[in-house]
């Protein structure tokens, strides 16, 4: 989302409120400065003699580099781009340096793009390219500085280099190591010099991850790898049905478990402890739980999508017009109106959840892995009712988050269950209650209108009806009716079109919880647009690559993403079948988390409706790249997301429960079914985009296309239904 | 009380004979980088090896493993295909999150001590079994074939 959609988003009173709201390069950004350390305010536990220029370095006499991590690792490989954008400004190697995640602490850590300690919404690197940068170079300069002190020369004539400073007429050098104790009473200074990027030696490279070797031996610990002394094992059930609570609990056949110690029963779930995981899972087994459904036991999927349609007729709060789309839409001639619809899903990270508790009598600790470990932090002390600062949150790896750990829900529950117990207690969610608990991507439904001209789009509506996840989790981001993010990659679609219009309705789902998701608003909203803007091309008769490129001239960067991709995946060549199916090859663009992109994807439909994705190419232009492997491993692992939501993602809701609960029913792709996947990065010098969720939101459009480049059959649901594309079914599309 | 081989040692834990065996390494002897993903044998997590051969820890009795040798991505380094794999993860910079991975790790290294040279219907046939969340198979294919042609 670009800095004038968001300035215009904003009401006034709220814009004052949000000191300093500017963006850059696609991020809301709040004020944001360079956090200090001051004395007695340690961030982490550290001896003495350490050279602590701000919050997010540390330099010991032994020569170590700590790194503090403001964003969480949870796969996306945040910890070796923070790393090397802090080791390139303050001239060290990446061998030199620890990372650390960084403790609980809004005012050091804060995300300046949420203004709170969150990592999502593909931004680690956009939100702390600049104060990162600049936290390493303050540093420098104090380094430097130190050591043309104890030489008493000019600091202009010394630089930096590899953990040293260099006197340049005399090539003489000190290591940082013995300047830590000569830093005292110099002062950082006011704007510190960034290097050029010209003369980068880190920031480009695709340099090994730091976190990936211990993820080789089973050394990383993960959240549900904790363990401590005397430390109790539980699991938990909650009601099946959404917003229903515990009736009565038999307990008597669990309470005779071997290695169960104690049930405990709350409103809305119950939780088994016992010596270990498999114990504490028997003894919940064997539980005989009367629950009391409450008033959502009638909620089904067919409820919540009638709910969905009626909303989506109503007329939406305008997120943004340009020119008169009534009037253009209204004109007769080719005018062409299309829905398309998403589904609930899970997240499904591969570590189940889980969190591990102790709580005594004046205190609490939490081990996590979280994305928000500020949020951890808090939520525990509202549990407890201990003032904040006497909960320490410590956080641990993520097996995959995918916005789920955004959430608190499990922390809540970990920390009731915690209070019962005596001593630490490590409560892991089962598989199925992971998949039937979770805080789902919402349902979304997306109404385009649009007439052509000569070939070109000249009315554009767009009406996306959907739960704002924003208003619950970050009301900032919910202005005016409109969730900021529900409309991203909507308000900002990168078509010349001279009259559009982008309402928004905001519909709750009944009794479902709803949250972010990897992809988060473009998700649903390039799935919509591509896949329509397909129809389109169809309808004005065009090839879909040239239809798109006649309306990019105002966003030469997708152009060029476009033109790039195209050449690479051989558009317009035939495709042979390799299993007797139909081929066909489809293109989606998007600019979205500030990175252009361009994918096309090759399919294989057979008689049975079964779609195999054969190939996958997909250019992308994300500025200045930081590590090279890791934006090519982000597109291929996203895109591999965004295949399996389109081929199988679907939550579906009977007598107000999820009817799936496990890999069985809930499908992943597999490695028999991963295409060939070819990524094209583009040399460019604009500041970097988001790359984590974009080959998520890419997948699902270009494999639709692909489909009704393969059969005719405009799809206008997902995930894909192979009624429709084996001709069990009638197609919804109209075309 | 049950006495098991992991890794070249002995261990003797108090556990019921149907206790599956992830439960006892994780929660019993404390070897945590064998993983629970589902529970049901769906997702490879969990994967070990009995005798060289691949198993689902989840499903399997620690009862029925008898005088089995178990090796858990904690020991497979220590043979040549398990170092190879190990290797070849971090040349190709197979990983994400990672929590997967050790299950991909043991799956990849009992299809190399089989096959020392898979092709790709081999690696179908053995990986499919284990589900990455990240999608890192792209890389889990080529790093099985960059591992099949290392020197021991």
């Amino acid at each position: 989302m670009n800095a004038e959609v968001i300035d215009q988003l904003l009401d006034p009173a709220r814009r004052t409120a949000i000191k300093g709201v500017a963006a850059v390069s696609g991020v809301l950004l709040f004020g944001f400065h360079i956090p200090t350390v001051r004395a007695g305010q340690k961030a982490t536990g550290s001896p003495p003699l350490q050279f602590e220029p701000n919050a997010f370095i540390r330099m010991d006499q032994l020569g170590t580099v700590k790194l503090i991590m403001p964003q969480t690792e949870m796969g996306q490989g945040v910890y070796t781009s923070i790393a090397m954008i802090l080791a390139e400004e303050l001239d060290v190697s990446l061998d030199q340096v620890q990372v650390e995640a960084a403790p609980p602490n809004e005012k050091l850590y804060a995300n300046p793009a949420f203004g709170i300690q969150a990592t999502g919404n593909s931004n680690s690197i956009r939100a702390f390219w600049m104060p990162l940068r600049k936290a390493g170079a303050s540093a420098r300069a104090i380094l430097i500085a130190a050591a043309a002190k104890k030489w008493n020369v000019d600091p202009a004539v010394c630089q930096a280099d590899r953990g040293e400073v260099v006197h340049a007429p005399t090539g003489r050098r000190i290591a940082y190591r013995l300047l830590v104790g000569s830093t005292g009473g110099i002062a950082p200074p006011r704007e510190p010099a960034l290097k050029s990027v010209d003369a980068f030696k880190l920031i480009g490279q695709p340099l090994k991850r730091l976190d990936t070797p211990d993820k080789t031996n089973g050394k990383a610990t993960y959240g549900i790898d904790m363990m401590l002394p005397n430390m109790k094992f539980a699991t938990v059930a909650a009601c099946p049905v959404f917003g229903g609570a515990v009736g009565t609990v038999d307990q008597g056949a669990a309470l005779i478990v071997f290695g169960v110690r104690q049930v405990i029963v709350l409103d809305d779930f119950v939780a088994v402890v016992a010596d270990n995981m498999w114990a504490a899972k028997e003894g919940l087994d064997a539980l005989r739980i009367a629950w009391q459904p409450g008033p959502n036991a009638k909620i089904d999927t067919r409820e919540v999508w009638r709910q969905t349609r009626a909303a989506s007729e109503r007329d939406g709060v305008v997120a943004k017009a340009v020119g008169n789309a009534s009037q253009a839409l209204s004109q007769g001639g080719d005018r062409f109106d299309a829905d398309y619809e998403l589904p609930f899903l899970a997240h499904a990270t591969m570590e189940p959840l889980n969190c591990t508790v102790e709580v005594k009598q004046d205190s609490c600790e939490v081990w996590v892995g979280t994305q928000v470990i500020s949020r951890a932090q808090a939520i525990a002390a509202q549990v407890t009712g201990l003032p904040r600062e006497k909960v320490i949150a410590h956080n641990l790896l993520m097996g995959g988050g995918f916005g789920r750990r955004l959430e608190v829900d499990h922390i809540e529950k970990a920390v009731r269950v915690a209070q019962k117990v005596n001593g630490p207690v490590k409560v892991v969610w089962t598989r199925e209650e992971d998949i039937q608990h979770d805080i789902y991507r919402p349902v979304y439904l997306d109404k385009l209108s649009a007439r052509l001209k000569d070939g070109k789009i000249v009315g554009w509506r767009h009406r996306i009806t959907g739960s704002s996840v924003m208003a619950r989790w970050f009301p900032p981001g919910f202005q005016k009716g409109i969730d900021i993010d529900a409309v991203d990659s909507a308000i900002d679609v990168p078509y010349d079109i001279p009259n559009l219009q982008i309402e928004y309705v905001r519909n709750e789902p009944p009794a479902v919880p709803t949250g972010f998701w990897r992809g988060v608003g473009p998700n649903n909203n390039v799935f919509a647009v591509e896949s329509f803007v397909d129809e389109l091309a169809k309808k004005a008769g065009q090839d879909p690559v040239a239809f798109r490129r006649a309306h990019l001239d105002k966003t030469p960067r997708l152009k060029a993403a476009l033109d790039l991709v195209a050449s690479k995946s051989d558009w317009g060549k035939p495709i042979p079948a390799r299993f007797g199916g139909r081929t066909g090859r489809g293109v989606e663009v998007q600019v979205a988390f500030a990175s252009y992109i361009a994918t096309v994807a090759e399919v294989e439909v057979d008689k049975n409706g079964e779609v195999r994705v054969t190939r996958v190419v997909l250019a992308i232009d994300t500025g200045i790249v930081v590590n090279p492997d890791t934006v090519i491993a982000q597109m291929q692992g996203g895109l591999i997301f965004g295949i399996t939501a389109a081929l199988y993602g679907e939550i579906t809701i009977e007598n107000g429960r999820v009817q799936q609960s496990n890999f069985h029913d809930y499908r992943m792709l597999r490695m028999d079914q991963t295409p060939d996947i070819q990524i094209h990065i583009i040399k460019s010098a604009e500041s970097p985009g988001g790359i984590g969720e974009t080959g998520t939101t890419a997948a699902p459009p270009a494999l639709r296309n692909a489909i009704f480049a393969a059969t005719g059959i405009a799809l206008r649901r997902l995930p894909i239904d192979r009624d429709v594309l084996a001709g069990r079914k009638p197609s919804l599309a109209h075309t | 009380m049950v006495t098991l081989k992991i890794n070249g040692q002995e261990s003797s834990v108090e556990a019921p004979e149907q206790m599956p065996l992830l439960w006892v390494l994780r929660d019993l002897i404390g070897l945590t980088g064998t993983k629970f993903g589902c529970g049901i044998g769906q997702c490879g997590a969990c994967t070990v090896h009995l005798d060289g051969n691949p198993v689902r820890s989840c499903l399997l009795p620690v009862g029925a493993v008898g005088n089995r040798a178990i090796t858990t991505v904690e020991g497979v380094g220590a043979t040549p295909a398990g170092a190879k794999i190990q290797k070849a993860w971090l040349d190709l910079e197979v990983i994400q999150c990672g929590y997967c991975q050790s299950g991909q790790i043991m799956s990849a290294t009992a299809l190399l001590n089989a096959t020392p040279q898979p092709t790709d219907a081999d690696i179908n046939a053995a990986m499919s079994g284990n589900i990455c969340r990240c999608g890192t198979y792209v890389r889990i294919r080529e790093a099985i074939k960059h591992a099949s042609k290392a020197q021991p």
